[in-house]
């Protein structure tokens, strides 16, 4: 869901900009320099999730879990994300500099509100709960990156209405798969590593 | 898969130190985005092809890539000449393309592709490792930083850690359907992952704090600004210049 290079204008890059140097700084604020190397593994794990192909009917599409990592990071999503896109950029040239700002807001964002949504929810004892919020978690990150970016084309040009509307439906799918495999991760790990889904990452110290 | 494809060479562009690069790169990318005359896009064009081409890159991977990341630009082309507003300049069945619709719809793929080859000349010439300690000369965040160095190291381990799991379920059998069990077996992959790499940052932060790690990250490379670098920053600040004479038709 990167936005290429090119395609937004000066207002909405530099509300992009704006918006995601202060959400850097407050995960910046409750990073401490102990937890770089734990975050810098689950950007690496964001980094490589884009990579998974899973398939759908005919197609496939690659995972995003901007839930799970929100979920797991809190604000602290805001930096991770950062970095992870900065290197999609340089080694693969998807999305870019100019875009880097509008990009991390419109996948981190989503991660932090769906961090205060569902955060509490996942953690509770009573399975359905937090099996519903973890779905519900998955889903929502990508309705909502699909909503950003289809706003930041509306901010741009009006015209591109109909292009932003096509990709939010587009996502439809993807928000389904996302949320059952968010689902399914939130099981296991609530099986294996009950200690991961506290938000540790996420509280600061 | 992941791989620096562009960072090692030897040419002018490679040698040249990264600080001035990645300046001349930020500038650049920002004045195209935000230009929209075809007088400043295609001279900028002619620029970032002349970069490529002064970096000795292999023509056939640029453009390679240039054809994987123009996905989004394809896809806008099938809309942007129809929602358009404007004179008519053909028709599909019912509907009408405009003249304006595919001059913006150029004037997108112009500035995508000309920030991308700029991008390619520029920062992938750049080893991640240089990027890193080239962005903290230049007063990014030292957190920020780390953070980008730890997470290029820890890509690799982890597509490797991936691989091998995707390998062991192939061996079982495994065979990816559209169906809840692939993405029960995809779930439980990433959860793995997630575990895996938790326990690992445990273990490399202590291992870490036993050598002495203090927050601080040193470097032995120096940069150091030569003559090529100061005429290569001149020329390019003059040609950015220009261009954004070009684009808001000032004249001297």
């Amino acid at each position: 869901m990167h936005i290429s290079e090119g395609v937004m204008s000066a207002p909405v890059l530099i509300t992009g900009a704006a918006l995601a140097a202060a959400g850097i700084s407050v995960g910046l604020k409750k990073m401490d320099s102990d937890k770089i190397p734990e975050v810098a593994v689950l950007s690496s794990v964001f980094f490589v999730a884009s990579l998974i192909h899973v398939p759908i009917g005919p197609s496939s599409v690659h995972l995003i879990i901007n839930g799970i990592n929100g979920l797991l990071l809190g604000w602290l999503c805001f930096p991770s994300i950062l970095v992870a896109l900065t290197l999609q950029a340089i080694l693969f040239q998807f999305g870019g500099i100019t875009v880097l700002g509008v990009n991390t807001v419109n996948m981190a964002l989503p991660g932090v509100i769906c961090y205060y949504l569902f955060g509490r929810l996942v953690s509770r004892e009573r399975r359905i709960v937090s099996l519903v919020a973890a779905f519900s978690c998955g889903f929502f990150a990508v309705l909502f990156s699909g909503i950003l970016v289809a706003l930041s084309l509306v901010f741009t040009e009006e015209s591109f209405m109909p292009v932003a509307k096509l990709i939010v439906l587009a996502h439809m799918p993807v928000m389904i798969i996302e949320g059952i495999i968010t689902l399914f991760c939130v099981a296991f790990l609530k099986r294996v590593k009950p200690e991961l889904l506290g938000g540790i990452y996420g509280k600061g110290s | 898969m992941i791989e620096e494809q562009f960072s090692i060479g030897d040419s002018f562009v490679h040698n040249l130190d990264p600080r001035v690069k990645i300046i001349v790169a930020i500038i650049f990318s920002v004045v195209v985005a935000v230009s929209s005359n075809f007088s400043a896009l295609l001279p900028a064009l002619v620029v970032a092809v002349l970069l490529i081409l002064l970096a000795k890159l292999p023509v056939g991977k640029v453009f390679y890539r240039l054809l994987l990341v123009n996905g989004l630009i394809l896809f806008l082309w099938f809309f942007i000449p129809f929602t358009f507003r404007g004179d008519t300049l053909f028709t599909v069945g019912p509907l009408v393309g405009t003249k304006q619709g595919v001059l913006y719809a150029s004037q997108i793929t112009l500035k995508s592709n000309t920030i991308l080859l700029a991008m390619i000349a520029l920062l992938a010439t750049i080893p991640i490792s240089t990027l890193g300690h080239a962005m903290r000369q230049l007063h990014v965040p030292d957190k920020v930083v780390h953070l980008f160095l730890f997470t290029y190291r820890y890509i690799h381990v982890i597509f490797q850690e991936y691989q091998r799991l995707v390998n062991a379920m192939k061996m079982r059998g495994f065979i990816p359907k559209t169906n809840i069990h692939t993405y029960k077996s995809y779930a439980y992959l990433m959860g793995i992952l997630l575990v895996r790499s938790y326990d690992r940052a445990e273990r490399i932060h202590k291992a870490m704090l036993c050598r002495g790690f203090t927050g601080k990250y040193y470097t032995l490379s120096r940069f150091s600004v030569r003559t090529g670098d100061l005429v290569y920053l001149t020329v390019m600040l003059a040609a950015i210049l220009g261009l954004v004479m070009l684009q808001w038709r000032v004249t001297i």
